[in-house]
């Protein structure tokens, strides 16, 4: 099957994911167009990071189907590394490679794995480092560095390999409030860029300002979803209520 | 400096039960002195009892000291042989401890275990009566002198132990940075050459080094199966000399020669982990 751009870049259909007893994910479907930005929404244990982890078959799912550019995901045949290489993934403990600089943290990928010239890629690599306001520390090491700093370079590196698709696993969780902004300033303009960005976050003001659709989840299903003004002004379903009364 | 120290305010200080020393215990320049002294002591004493006209012990000492040394070079020489076999087998070995075939990791694991747990001494043995006294490779003939067979037996415990801390390590690496890799496209093979790895070194490298000091001292083990190192030379020495009094002294002085060598090992071992331990 050939993928056309107007096509979803993401479809999941009634996807499950099982650990051991515990149902993770209970029939989620999805779908995501080129440009979109969706946030995910919802309580601790509903099944939102591993909603991801699936998406770049870093856990693979146990039954339904999840489409990335027309490449079917639940598949054994599914070359991972070439599905990864089109979706960039940002983590909550920013998982950078401490006995690399950042630059280098940048730069690694796409030499390596995407064999491309080395001079290039440092020039990109610059780039996105000022990009996210961090020029002069590209020869910091992760240690040196600030939590949000190091999230805006793990946000570079994933960058780097020009993925089409970008996933952010509750990357603000583990920050100081006020370095919380830094970080979401940098996705925001990614989003205006036209980045296409799955979004699991706890900041509601932030997901109703950049969001093209909130996802509401609660064990492992989609509860709610609509347009972020809708969405939070007129919350349909009684558990989207609570949960947003719990924390607005 | 604590932080009740730094401020004159109330701090609630954390609520210990007992008390745990700081530090390991380690090899220090006290434990040095005291070799020293007792080394001294022995001397003296020996003089007092050593009949009339018998040339004095220190002396006895320093003119078979070359002598020594020579053992001792024998001992160094087995050692670095020995650390230098087992970590080249051993770091592939535990690699295969944590590779994604069951096969490969259930047989990998099981060599370490054995050669980990079994006696060195039983290894020593094993390699000096199963070991032919010289190979035939093409149409030379090599021999395998005992010292050759022995360094063998004892890199058979270091490659087991060197395999386990190889294992540890990868396992130390916090799980998001085979997840980061991954996500990143990187192979497996590639995460670990140039993420996983890396980061090992530096931690493995203390442990490593006392693994090294371990197998210096247990280098006199060959002395039983009858290599010329320093302690089987130091048995002739004493039965050449025939005196009772030369005993004690001759063994604290090959002490002081092992000390000597080990000391510096145990200062940079403690160093090393000092450093990695702040960041």
């Amino acid at each position: 099957m050939v993928w056309e751009p107007d096509q979803p870049l993401v479809r999941l259909r009634d996807v499950h994911k099982r650990f051991g007893a515990i149902e993770v994910l209970a029939g989620i479907s999805l779908d995501v167009m080129k440009g979109e930005v969706i946030c995910v929404i919802g309580p601790s244990g509903s099944g939102k990071s591993t909603l991801l982890r699936c998406i770049n078959a870093l856990v693979p799912v146990d039954r339904g189907s999840i489409l990335v550019e027309g490449q079917e995901v639940n598949d054994p045949k599914l070359d991972k590394l070439a599905l990864r290489r089109k979706v960039g993934m940002v983590f909550q403990q920013y998982n950078l490679f401490p006995h690399r600089t950042a630059l280098q943290n940048v730069m690694m990928a796409p030499i390596h794995v995407l064999k491309r010239d080395r001079r290039e890629v440092e020039t990109q690599a610059r780039a996105l480092i000022r990009k996210v306001r961090l020029e002069g520390k590209e020869n910091a090491y992760p240690g040196e560095l600030s939590g949000g700093q190091q999230q805006r370079i793990a946000i570079a590196r994933s960058l780097a390999m020009n993925p089409d698709l970008m996933l952010f696993d509750e990357i603000t969780a583990a920050l100081d409030p006020e370095t919380v902004k830094e970080v979401l300033t940098t996705i925001r303009e990614l989003a205006e860029d036209g980045m296409t960005c799955v979004i699991v976050t706890h900041e509601m003001g932030f997901a109703r300002e950049v969001a093209d659709r909130v996802y509401f989840t609660d064990r492992g299903i989609f509860v709610e979803h609509g347009p972020p003004k809708e969405f939070f002004a007129n919350p349909r379903d009684p558990r989207t209520r609570q949960f947003l009364s719990q924390i607005l | 400096m604590s932080l009740s120290d730094r401020t004159n305010l109330p701090v609630l200080l954390p609520f210990r039960v007992g008390t745990v020393p700081r530090r390991a215990t380690r090899l220090d320049i006290r434990h040095g002195a005291a070799l020293i002294a007792a080394l001294s002591l022995s001397i003296g004493i020996g003089e007092a009892v050593a009949g009339p006209g018998t040339p004095s012990i220190a002396a006895t000492i320093l003119k078979w000291t070359p002598l020594i040394a020579q053992g001792f070079a024998l001992n160094i020489a087995m050692s670095f042989l020995a650390m230098a076999v087992g970590t080249a087998v051993g770091v592939p070995l535990g690699l295969c401890q944590i590779s994604l075939l069951a096969p490969v990791r259930g047989s990998s694991w099981l060599a370490t275990q054995i050669f980990r747990n079994s006696p060195w001494l039983v290894l020593l043995f094993y390699c000096m009566l199963l070991l032919p006294f010289e190979i035939n490779i093409g149409h030379t003939t090599v021999p395998l002198p005992g010292w050759l067979k022995s360094t063998v037996g004892l890199s058979l415990p270091v490659m087991a132990n060197v395999s386990e801390l190889v294992r540890g390590a990868v396992r130390s690496i916090p799980f998001g940075q085979w997840e980061a890799s991954e996500s990143l496209a990187f192979t497996r093979l590639q995460t670990l050459r140039m993420i996983i790895l890396p980061q090992c070194v530096k931690r493995m490298l203390p442990p490593w080094m006392n693994l090294y000091a371990i197998l210096t001292v247990a280098t006199p083990l060959t002395s039983i199966v009858g290599v010329s190192e320093a302690m089987t030379l130091t048995g002739d020495i004493l039965s050449s000399e025939a005196r009772t009094e030369l005993l004690v002294p001759m063994y604290l002085y090959l002490l002081l020669w092992f000390f000597v060598y080990c000391y510096p090992i145990a200062v940079a071992t403690a160093r090393l982990e000092h450093r990695f331990q702040v960041r």
